[in-house]
């Protein structure tokens, strides 16, 4: 492609208008609720601990969905939803919150049982469903990343370690201790993910203005949404016996932090693909010259 | 089985936007949808400047991205390629519009007329109400191309039956026609000519092929 420099205009990419907040809300409400609900299966050590840790997950959830529900054009027609499992990742979102709702809160009502690992595993699928949700959105450069689903995973965990860690701090007969590891191992693999994710956008190039939203994003990320939960997770492990006080903080900041990453790439990092010529086409007895891509880094 | 496409030769645009204002009046599309429109694109610096005009919309993909995120099966696509939404199912979510990679969609979410709030006659007279909240964009004129079976008429050949756009284009720069039809108007353009297809990289398989020199 030539740097040849072009002329302004609706050719470079342009943020779309279609998605909101009310969708990055769905994200942030589906991998919150999901990624709790999962780490009050694995962590909440009474019935009641997990009855609140579940309700409190599927309020994210349907927080979430509700959302999207705002943001359609037609909402009463939001049962249309259904009809397209074949390639839908939508479709197959809205199919598994039906069972995941009707599990846990059966799972609420018995108080424990097998219910209670369906509705996590369905949890999980809901995560990944959202994961592919954002890869299928081919105009969308920022979202089209393949590394992007396991960055929704690895963030959906982590806001649910998060928030799980804080609620065990206060809810009897949890395990703040446990799940603060847990919250560690999540915030690691969170990094991970977003270092991935991030690399593959600048190697295979990205909307400059879309890169100019995720490159200053990603350093204050990198510091305050990572190193202070991961400072404050070490530090309560070290400090025991103030580490209810430090495992809210961790909790709370790697959960805030995964909205702001959210939030970041559904809503501020949305630009479209624009267009692009390969060739410059011949004109009067001009010649065949390098094509354009304008407004991307590469 | 038909294939129908649109090829666009670039070095023939002018940049008029005929085509643009012909899909306006054929579709009675509101003032900010344009589901044709010609890209103003000025290279280079001075002395040697060059301007390319490109005609972009919906390019009827082969494999559209569009179809297979739709979660209510509105967005569908016929056996003669053409890519169609259904008004009455869509929801309006505007999935379609994010993972379209060439911005051919559009949501309207309130009525807007070309002079205010109140439509003139002929607006008022084309309104389509069932168009509002959910998603839009070029069909190929499918309401003409579906009339050239009843018609004994071909597509691409008799203006009856081909896009507005096609027909209004004053520098012959845009042409329909089936793919598979190997004596087609589009398809001995596509063996006189070197084309190319816009992010054909992202294997949408688009429908629209830009001519940009001879063989």
């Amino acid at each position: 492609m030539s740097d040849q420099k072009i002329s302004p205009g609706r050719i470079t990419p342009w943020h779309q208008t279609n998605w909101d907040w009310r969708a990055a809300g769905n994200f942030i409400g589906g991998g919150t609720g999901t990624g709790l609900l999962f780490f009050a299966t694995v962590a909440s050590g009474s019935v009641d601990a997990y009855r609140i840790m579940a309700l409190i997950a599927l309020a994210f959830v349907g927080g979430g969905l509700t959302c999207v529900w705002l943001e359609i054009g037609r909402p009463l027609r939001a049962i249309n939803v259904f009809f397209h499992p074949q390639t839908s990742w939508m479709t197959r979102e809205g199919i598994v919150a039906v069972p995941l709702f009707l599990c846990a809160l059966a799972a609420v009502w018995f108080g424990g049982g097998a219910l209670v690992g369906i509705a996590a595993l369905l949890g999980v699928v809901f995560l990944y469903c959202q994961g592919r949700i954002l890869l299928a959105a081919k105009g969308i450069p920022a979202w089209r990343e393949p590394k992007i689903v396991s960055l929704i995973l690895a963030t959906g965990f982590t806001e649910g370690a998060g928030l799980a860690t804080a609620l065990a701090a206060v809810l009897p007969g949890t395990s703040p201790r446990w799940l603060i590891g847990a919250l560690l191992g999540a915030l690691v693999l969170r990094r991970l993910a977003w270092m991935l994710y991030f690399k593959a956008l600048e190697k295979n190039g990205l909307p400059k203005k879309a890169m100019d939203v995720l490159r200053p994003f990603g350093a204050k990320f990198e510091m305050i949404g990572q190193l202070a939960p991961e400072m404050l997770v070490v530090a309560g492990i070290f400090y025991g016996e103030v580490m209810p006080y430090f495992a809210v903080l961790a909790g709370l900041s790697a959960l805030a932090s995964g909205w702001w990453m959210k939030y970041t790439i559904v809503a501020r990092a949305a630009y479209n693909q624009g267009y692009a010529l390969p060739v410059l086409p011949v004109r009067g007895q001009g010649e065949v010259q390098p094509g354009v891509k304008p407004g991307w880094t590469k | 089985m038909a294939r129908f496409i649109m090829t666009v030769d670039l070095r023939r645009c002018i940049g008029c936007q005929t085509c643009t204002v012909a899909c306006r009046h054929a579709n009675a599309t509101p003032p900010d949808v344009q589901w044709r429109k010609v890209l103003d694109i000025e290279t280079g610096e001075f002395p040697d400047v060059r301007r390319s005009f490109v005609p972009v919309g919906c390019m009827h993909c082969g494999d559209p991205p569009c179809m297979h995120v739709c979660p209510s099966t509105a967005t569908y696509q016929r056996d003669d390629g053409l890519v169609g939404i259904d008004y009455d199912i869509c929801i309006g979510c505007g999935y379609c519009a994010v993972a379209c990679p060439y911005q051919a969609r559009y949501i309207s979410h309130k009525a807007e007329f070309a002079y205010g709030e109140k439509p003139t006659e002929q607006e008022a007279a084309r309104f389509d109400a069932r168009r509002m909240n959910v998603a839009t964009k070029c069909t190929f004129c499918s309401d003409r191309v579906d009339l050239a079976k009843e018609k004994g008429l071909t597509p691409g050949v008799d203006p009856e039956v081909t896009p507005a756009c096609v027909n209004s284009c004053i520098a012959g720069v845009l042409a329909f026609g089936d793919r598979e039809d190997a004596n087609s108007n589009v398809s001995q353009l596509l063996a006189e000519n070197q084309f190319f297809r816009m992010h054909e990289e992202l294997g949408t398989d688009p429908g629209m092929y830009y001519i940009f020199d001879k063989k």
